[in-house]
């Protein structure tokens, strides 16, 4: 199903880079991903074709992936003793991390989905930016500020990107992976543990 | 007008004293956070003209403690007494949701006997829930504690109930990954049967005092009209999508658990008012009982657990699942990622709650100060929810 979705996308936004990413959980739920850039031509498409009309944008979450490393087993030709040998050779390269957003899409007129988009920015910096799709679904104005709240990715176009949940002057992202909460623990009246020892190195 | 009959005044007004023309100057004040019709702590800051709101910004964060960041920091089946404070008035519902979004994550199935009690459990909880919000309703229309006492009196019997089968009233804590976790105590079933029994009464007394009330009606016809399209647009699930006419219920269009079995109805509004969200409560706790006759009759006995789930050492395969369902307030989801190792690796609750409160500004705009409150009161949140 998600294969007659890209081709009807890229029937009608010409030049869209679109990926199927596989899930390899039993459920199932492979999603599409987007090239910001286009993103919100793809979602009014999603939204108005007469086909599909996904009409209702249910979840839009932030997800962080941090660098990794990846090693792969690649076969070499070496030159030993002056005879030609294969020798397999661990190699390891470091794979960029970025931020992800995440939106669920169904359609209350055809009572289908779920059709799952997911926007990547280029690295996960402090100045990331992606689309907003909150012009296209409304459901998208608090989770995406959640996720600009959370993760610290801006999004153009929004209405009224401000913080949410946390308080406005609050500076980090706690929802990234890389987070460190702060260590002062002023607030604990007890302090025991682990946070004796960290609220002790903080006053030191 | 205190400015008319002395000498007109020069210097600019303070940015929050705007002149309104005519219309006298507009006020901006903050409703909350620490108020009693706000349900727990939450601010609105609205602009008044007079007495007519001509602007409301929502105003959360007050009960947030990051639930997403610390259920990733901890296994699977740790966060499920957690989701038990999400929305405190429905903690059945909330086990139902993430123990779904596991399961279809991890491939498990449920046993038969475990799927009825799930239906159960999750009807009676839909019961006290929609009692309770048309109880503080009537409080917030100044019918000043009776209707809100009848509903709780109901409620408690409910709540009863849930003690007795899980040692708890309210954070029950009761769904595992695969089934349930006790086995129903004896004569849980004729006592369920006996308050479900009883319950067709208090509804009638409820509607006699309520649904053709002079009061009630003036208060709640045409008032916090949502438009059909905007609700969809805006996400909005639940009772307050259906009393704006449409058909979308997710127990209908998922048949997530047995749902399919049972034969109810889907109410649905006309008008898109306080009235009709009041009305299509009212009407869906009376197919709930239909529900819950059917599967008080049918369930079978049998085991709770699936015998090749996991308690201990639960680790699903790397993937991802959004897992839903239709709680008392709108579809309730979770979100999981799984990388093959104990703890989730991101773990996402869509709240109904948050984002049945897109569209409070739109609704709420051109009325009185006590209509907002009435409006608000029929969204029906719980901020443990909403903040998280």
């Amino acid at each position: 199903m998600l294969e007659k979705i890209k081709s009807d996308i890229e029937a009608a936004v010409p030049g869209c880079r679109l990926e199927i990413i596989p899930n390899g959980s039993p459920s199932g739920q492979h999603s599409l991903l987007v090239e910001p850039a286009r993103a919100v031509e793809v979602a009014k498409f999603l939204r108005d074709s007469p086909e599909l009309r996904l009409d209702y944008c249910s979840n839009v979450t932030g997800v962080d992936w941090l660098d990794t490393e990846i090693s792969e087993k690649v076969k070499v030709n070496t030159l030993v003793n002056g005879v030609e040998h294969e020798i397999e050779e661990i190699r390891k390269r470091q794979s960029p991390g970025y931020l992800e957003a995440v939106y669920h899409l169904y359609s209350m007129e055809k009572k289908d989905g779920p059709v799952i988009l997911r926007l990547r920015t280029e690295n996960r910096t402090d100045k990331v930016h992606l689309p907003s799709l909150t012009p296209v679904w409304r459901s998208a104005e608090f989770q995406e500020r959640e996720i600009f709240d959370l993760y610290g990715i801006i999004f153009d176009g929004h209405p009224d990107l401000r913080r949410i949940l946390m308080w406005d002057e609050f500076e980090d992202h706690p929802m990234r992976k890389d987070y460190v909460e702060p260590d002062d623990y002023e607030y604990e009246p007890t302090a025991h543990d682990d946070v004796l020892a960290k609220a002790k190195q903080h006053n030191a | 007008m205190t400015r008319a009959i002395t000498e007109p005044i020069d210097e600019e007004l303070p940015p929050s004293f705007t002149d309104g023309g005519d219309e006298g100057e507009l006020l901006e004040i903050a409703l909350g956070p620490h108020h009693p019709s706000t349900h727990g702590v939450f601010r609105m800051d609205v602009v008044l003209d007079g007495e007519r709101v001509v602007k409301l910004k929502p105003v959360f964060g007050y009960l947030h403690r990051n639930h997403e960041k610390i259920a990733e920091t901890a296994s699977y089946l740790s966060s499920m007494p957690y989701t038990d404070r999400l929305d405190y008035m429905c903690s059945l519902s909330n086990n139902w949701a993430y123990a779904l979004a596991v399961e279809k994550l991890a491939g498990l199935q449920i046993p038969e006997r475990a799927e009825y009690i799930r239906v159960i459990t999750a009807e009676l909880t839909r019961l006290q829930n929609h009692a309770g919000t048309i109880g503080f309703l009537t409080q917030e229309m100044g019918a000043s504690g009776t209707p809100l006492m009848y509903a709780f009196r109901e409620r408690e019997k409910i709540l009863d109930l849930f003690e007795s089968l899980t040692g708890s009233r309210m954070m029950c804590n009761y769904m595992r990954f695969g089934g349930c976790r006790v086995e129903l105590p004896p004569g849980w079933l004729e006592q369920t049967k006996k308050v479900v029994e009883a319950f067709p009464r208090f509804l009638d007394e409820y509607e006699r005092l309520l649904t053709g009330n002079e009061i009630f009606m003036a208060r709640a016809q045409g008032v916090g009209v949502l438009k059909k399209e905007l609700a969809i647009n805006a996400g909005v699930t639940g009772p307050m999508l259906r009393a704006s006419g449409v058909n979308y219920d997710i127990r209908k269009v998922d048949k997530y658990g047995i749902y399919e079995r049972f034969d109810f109805k889907i109410p649905l509004g006309e008008h898109g008012d306080v009235y009709d969200r009041y009305m299509i409560r009212m009407l869906e706790m009376r197919e709930s009982l239909k529900i819950l006759n059917q599967a008080l009759r049918d369930i079978p006995p049998g085991p709770i657990m699936d015998v090749k789930a996991k308690i201990r050492g639960f680790r699903p395969k790397p993937g991802e699942a959004y897992g839903r369902i239709e709680s008392p307030k709108g579809e309730l989801g979770f979100y999981l990622i799984s990388d093959g190792s104990p703890n989730p690796y991101r773990y996402r609750v869509r709240p109904p709650s948050l984002i049945n409160l897109t569209i409070l500004e739109d609704m709420c705009c051109g009325y009185n100060v006590a209509d907002t409150i009435v409006i608000f009161g029929t969204v029906d949140i719980v901020l443990g929810e909403v903040d998280r």
